[in-house]
């Protein structure tokens, strides 16, 4: 069956809205995206029907909300490539898995003075902040790829950044600001080379193409169920088994122990081990049902469609006088996410006025200030696409921004 | 359309043509102010008798605009005066819509009305006058409302 973005659209009670007085133009998927009735769904029928806490009961409902658990987290390890379900640990959100990793991985590395922890200059506030922290603790050094003048990670540099000291490196797979999906396979080689460990963000790609974390062969990647059709409160760490069962815990408490006595504990292997306390369990089920959702429908096809969508916004943004668009220009190895300027006017006006439309857009530096900075403004304003968008959505944009114009010419 | 309220000319006039931008070289005092959710950033500086206030600042219409009202309603003010209208433009601001404007103390001020409808943009509104309030109290002049901004 051929993808159908109106019969997709049917499934999404939100777009039943208006917004102002306008029918509701969603454009802020990378953001946080809209959930289907099928997600909701499920998640309602499970605190309806099912609830008990997991992995400390014996009675049905117990077993029953386990076994559910257990399911969704089988069914997001599939969903990547993950070789068993166990690498698959629940957490809140991507940064909690990047705070994951940084803590438990760190103490794993030992990190000291004259190691070094290389990002890049296109990340999210979450793969950068931790780093940082994570260098202050240790006296390790923190360095980074650049971005080019098209948006891209600029990897000219490659060897002499990630040499003999570098220890982990963790970058963006797709920029929530620039849109550009990172092509890893030189920076893994290349970590590989020097014994690197090598962790991707995947909170933008997950949602939007297929990820399979064999064929990217990397350690360590986090995403979070919100931005793919999932509720909030739910997020992903995947991690090679080995280097998980290695890993020290970072949160402790309940369910992550193997044996307490008042003098010491034992830690239970991965996933337990990273899962402290009573996880998020109705929304980890919501995120088993948006994944399959999503595999429903097909990776494959929703990145089609958002190619699409794609090409159309940058031929009719380019076509809008006064706008200037940040990141590639063509959608060759870039995902539905486009930040652009409009001369003149502060983006906070801009998404002003496209509210007041019913288009809702992004603005700000979106938790990414230095990529603000390194093309030398304070903020930009963001559209971005999922499965949903249409091109009559675009237009809608366009013509908000003719308004802008108007308002502020 | 709603938005009337919002970008009213005389906040689109003093946008465009702002009064008293650039920061002079004697001051007592200066703060600098950041809008962390946006990126907004105002620098205020002031002289302690208030016969100057200047400042410079990249930021959305609002802010800007609201900078330039500051500028034009507090700058040669005695302290006093200067902080009955800082009160008085807070609690416009704070007001969700439902504060009557004094026209003969707020001036262009009123104009910002409006503005308190919108929840997200009372922050850009306030930014310069929370600097101003900064850069006041280190040139040693204590003025103005501290506001719980609730957005
Ligand atoms: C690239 C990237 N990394 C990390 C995050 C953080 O996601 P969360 O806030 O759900 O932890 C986001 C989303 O805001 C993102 O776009």
């Amino acid at each position: 069956m051929s993808f159908d973005v109106a019969r997709v659209r049917k499934d999404f009670p939100i777009f039943e809205r208006e917004v102002n007085g306008h029918p509701l133009v969603y454009l802020d998927s990378a953001n946080t995206s809209q959930k289907p009735v099928q997600v909701l769904d499920v998640m309602r029928a499970h605190q309806e029907r099912h609830n008990g806490n997991v992995s400390r009961s014996v009675h049905t409902l117990g077993t029953e909300s386990t076994e559910r658990y257990e399911a969704a987290r089988a069914k997001v390890a599939a969903f990547i490539g993950a070789g068993r379900p166990d690498e698959v640990i629940f957490t809140k959100n991507s940064t909690e898995a990047i705070n994951l990793v940084a803590h438990a991985a760190g103490q794993l590395l030992a990190l000291g003075p004259g190691d070094e922890i290389v990002i890049s200059e296109m990340e999210h506030h979450s793969n950068l902040v931790p780093w940082q922290l994570l260098c202050e603790r240790t006296g390790a050094t923190l360095r980074w790829f650049g971005i080019t003048d098209e948006g891209r990670l600029d990897e000219s540099g490659l060897d002499e950044l990630v040499n003999e000291r570098t220890k982990l490196v963790s970058v963006v797979h797709m920029s929530n600001v620039l849109g550009t999906i990172n092509d890893v396979s030189a920076l893994v080689a290349r970590a590989r080379q020097v014994g690197a460990l090598v962790m991707l963000d995947c909170s933008q790609s997950v949602p939007h193409f297929p990820v399979d974390v064999r064929e990217l062969g990397v350690d360590f990647i986090a995403f979070t169920g919100h931005k793919m059709l999932g509720p909030t409160g739910i997020g992903v760490l995947w991690g090679r088994f080995d280097l998980l069962s290695e890993m020290p815990p970072f949160l402790a408490g309940g369910s992550m122990i193997e044996t307490v006595t008042m003098g010491r504990t034992t830690y239970a292997p991965p996933p337990a081990r990273f899962e402290a306390g009573t996880p998020p369990i109705t929304e980890a089920i919501g995120l088993g049902a948006a994944v399959d959702y999503l595999t429903g429908i097909g990776m494959d096809e929703i990145h089609r469609h958002e190619q699409e969508i794609t090409r159309y916004a940058l031929e009719q943004l380019s076509a809008v006088p006064d706008v200037r668009i940040y990141g590639p220009a063509s959608p060759a190895g870039r995902g539905g996410t486009v930040s652009f300027g409009v001369e003149g006017v502060h983006p906070h006006d801009v998404g002003q006025i496209l509210d007041a439309l019913g288009v809702e857009v992004r603005v700000g530096h979106h938790c990414a200030r230095p990529v603000c900075v390194r093309f030398g403004v304070p903020a930009m304003t963001r559209a971005s696409f999922y499965l949903y968008t249409t091109t009559e959505e675009i237009d809608a944009l366009a013509r908000g921004l003719d308004q802008v114009r108007k308002v502020f010419g | 359309m709603m938005l009337d309220g919002l970008y009213q000319d005389i906040i689109l006039d003093h946008y465009k043509h702002p009064h008293g931008r650039g920061l002079r070289e004697r001051f007592d005092g200066e703060a600098h102010h950041v809008n962390p959710t946006c990126g907004d950033e105002i620098t205020v500086r002031v002289n302690a008798d208030l016969s100057e206030i200047s400042y410079d600042g990249l930021g959305c219409s609002i802010s800007q605009a609201s900078a330039s009202v500051l500028h034009e309603l507090l700058q040669g003010r005695d302290a006093h005066d200067a902080g009955e209208i800082h009160q008085a433009f807070v609690e416009l601001m704070q007001g969700r819509g439902q504060v009557e404007p004094d026209e003969e103390m707020l001036g262009d001020g009123i104009a910002f009305a409006g503005v308190a409808k919108f929840p997200a943009r009372v922050k850009c509104a306030l930014l310069p006058w929370m600097a101003f309030k900064d850069a006041a109290a280190r040139a040693g002049v204590e003025v103005g409302a501290s506001p719980e901004v609730k957005a």
